[in-house]
């Protein structure tokens, strides 16, 4: 199987935030809640670049280590998902996650957040494949139409890259290669404890 | 000569203070080239690297409203991952488990610390009605607050495999719900308790002479006590001091982002977690005495009255008081004249 993986090219991206409106879109995220989003680094600056962020799908997830109720689970493809029949939500993935992937739908009363939400790398959740059930807690499950994320997918400079880890990493390495330079795949010292030599 | 020197003095700093500036100014932009050898101003890029050395956390900026996302990492949750999953476990099993091995111990060897003069008949008023209420609030809520805030740490170890997933789900939902609503009543217990007997839990100088006689549980001695005891009175700035921290430290995890950021409410659950543990230990204590650990000592917040003999025992000095104002039956108060009927 593969080892799905998110790689950013921050030295590709425009900071479009299309994948952050395809993710919206495709899922149908309630407001309030960014499974995917931009940030600019050293905004304005000289190596000002720009990264798209979301769940990165952790080796040994922090979530999923730290959970009271054991709610995580990691797919054959090593996606990282959850049940949000048993997330209490009580709030601690978000305080061990590094990216800020978990979010809640209600922030502050009385410590009732509602059930968590993240980026699924549009695999879906527990329910079976692609039903109504799975949608509305979920999204869509692509993975299972053998699809890729649509963020990637649909990234209008494939700075982003989803796919087997193997195979995103070589695109990238080929990349750096060819222009002679590249500022790193984000997070994967964190995600994945592993970076791409270039 | 000397000026020849001089000179020289002059070029190494110059040189010095080049490789200084030299060495200081590889930045964050670092300056690239083409494969052709060309400088390429697109290459220099920031370094995910260099942003975590220059701090623990990278942040930017982003068009969302909620400006919290625009922090792209924090791998400091990583330290907080490892004390809620190996040190906060270990810290709260041995204090708890330790805990109870000693009152175990204590109970085989010493058994229920008896009246030693039997019971007398007469009773003396310890704690009335509105103290009794706001102690038995406090515990009931400390109770739930306790098993609900174990089950966070020990729940799907202990009783996740025993249970199964769905049923631990809604178990731990009602648990969060009440540790969440019960920590109101839990807390106005608290400040109620400060305040009600802040008068007898300030330290005197009894209770260095109590505490080296062993307080009279370890030892057969009993040392004269008024009201409270120094064991007593560390139980209640246990109460006082653990309570507060408790309570602060849960609202602001219970409030996420009021006047807080990730890392303050990681260290809020640090605090909370131990705490919280210590505090069940140090409770498994007051449970004991109050109950099978010392014969009469349970009617105190049961009844409210106690026998005069026990209070002899345990509480010299504050019987002779309560003797001195009249408040048992018995014998008269000395001094004072019976009014004549």
């Amino acid at each position: 199987m593969a080892r799905m993986k998110f790689l950013c090219d921050a030295d590709r991206c425009i900071e479009c935030n299309a994948c952050v409106t395809a993710c919206k879109n495709e899922h149908e995220v309630p407001w309030g809640i960014n499974r995917r989003r931009v940030v600019t680094i050293n905004d304005g600056k000289p190596g000002e670049r720009s990264v798209t962020m979301a769940c990165m799908h952790c080796t040994d997830a922090p979530c999923a280590a730290v959970c009271p109720v054991n709610c995580f689970y990691t797919t054959a493809d090593a996606v990282v998902l959850h049940s949000k029949d048993l997330c209490i939500g009580c709030g601690y993935c978000f305080y061990a996650c590094p990216f800020g992937a978990p979010q809640y739908p209600r922030v502050g009363n009385f410590g009732s957040r509602g059930k968590m939400d993240k980026c699924t790398f549009c695999a879906g959740g527990p329910e079976a494949d692609n039903t109504e059930a799975e949608f509305v807690k979920y999204g869509t499950n692509r993975l299972a139409e053998g699809k890729l994320p649509l963020c990637a997918e649909m990234c209008s400079t494939k700075s982003l890259l989803a796919g087997d880890g193997e195979i995103i990493a070589q695109i990238y390495r080929e990349r750096v290669v060819k222009r002679g330079y590249g500022s790193g795949a984000w997070g994967w010292r964190t995600a994945y404890r592993e970076t791409i030599a270039t | 000569m000397t000026a020849f020197l001089a000179r020289i003095r002059a070029a190494v700093g110059v040189l010095a203070l080049l490789a200084i500036v030299v060495s200081v100014t590889p930045s964050s932009a670092q300056q690239q080239k083409n494969p052709d050898g060309s400088v390429n101003p697109t290459a220099s890029s920031v370094q995910e690297e260099q942003l975590f050395k220059e701090m623990n956390r990278i942040t930017g900026r982003c068009t969302l409203p909620d400006q919290k996302a625009c922090t792209l990492e924090q791998p400091a949750g990583r330290d907080w991952r490892y004390f809620h999953q190996v040190t906060l476990p270990w810290i709260a099993a041995i204090a708890i488990i330790a805990m109870l091995a000693i009152l175990t111990l204590f109970y085989l060897f010493r058994g229920m610390v008896k009246i030693e003069q039997g019971r007398s008949g007469r009773t003396i008023v310890r704690f009335n009605a509105l103290e009794r209420f706001v102690h038995w609030m406090t515990a009931v809520c400390f109770i739930i607050l306790a098993l609900s805030g174990l089950n966070i740490t020990f729940g799907k170890s202990l009783l996740l495999p025993l249970i199964g997933p769905e049923a631990f789900t809604d178990w731990s939902q009602w648990a969060k719900y009440a540790h969440n609503y019960l920590s109101f009543p839990f807390t106005i217990g608290v400040v109620l308790i400060f305040l009600m007997w802040i008068a007898g839990n300030l330290p005197s100088r009894g209770d260095i002479a109590w505490l080296k006689d062993g307080g009279g549980i370890v030892g057969d001695a009993h040392p004269p006590a008024q009201r409270f005891n120094a064991g007593q009175k560390m139980i209640y700035w246990i109460v006082v001091i653990g309570g507060t921290a408790v309570a602060v430290t849960g609202y602001l995890l219970m409030f996420p982002f009021w006047g807080t950021s990730i890392v303050g409410m990681q260290t809020a659950q640090v605090i909370h977690g131990i705490v919280g543990a210590l505090f069940v230990a140090a409770m498994l204590g007051h449970i004991y005495i109050g109950t099978i650990g010392m014969e009469g000592a349970f009617e105190a917040m049961g009844s409210g009255t106690v026998d005069e003999n026990w209070a002899k025992q345990h509480h010299s000095l504050w019987l002779e008081e309560e003797k001195a104002k009249g408040n048992i039956a018995g014998a008269p108060p000395p001094g004072r004249m019976q009014p004549a009927e």
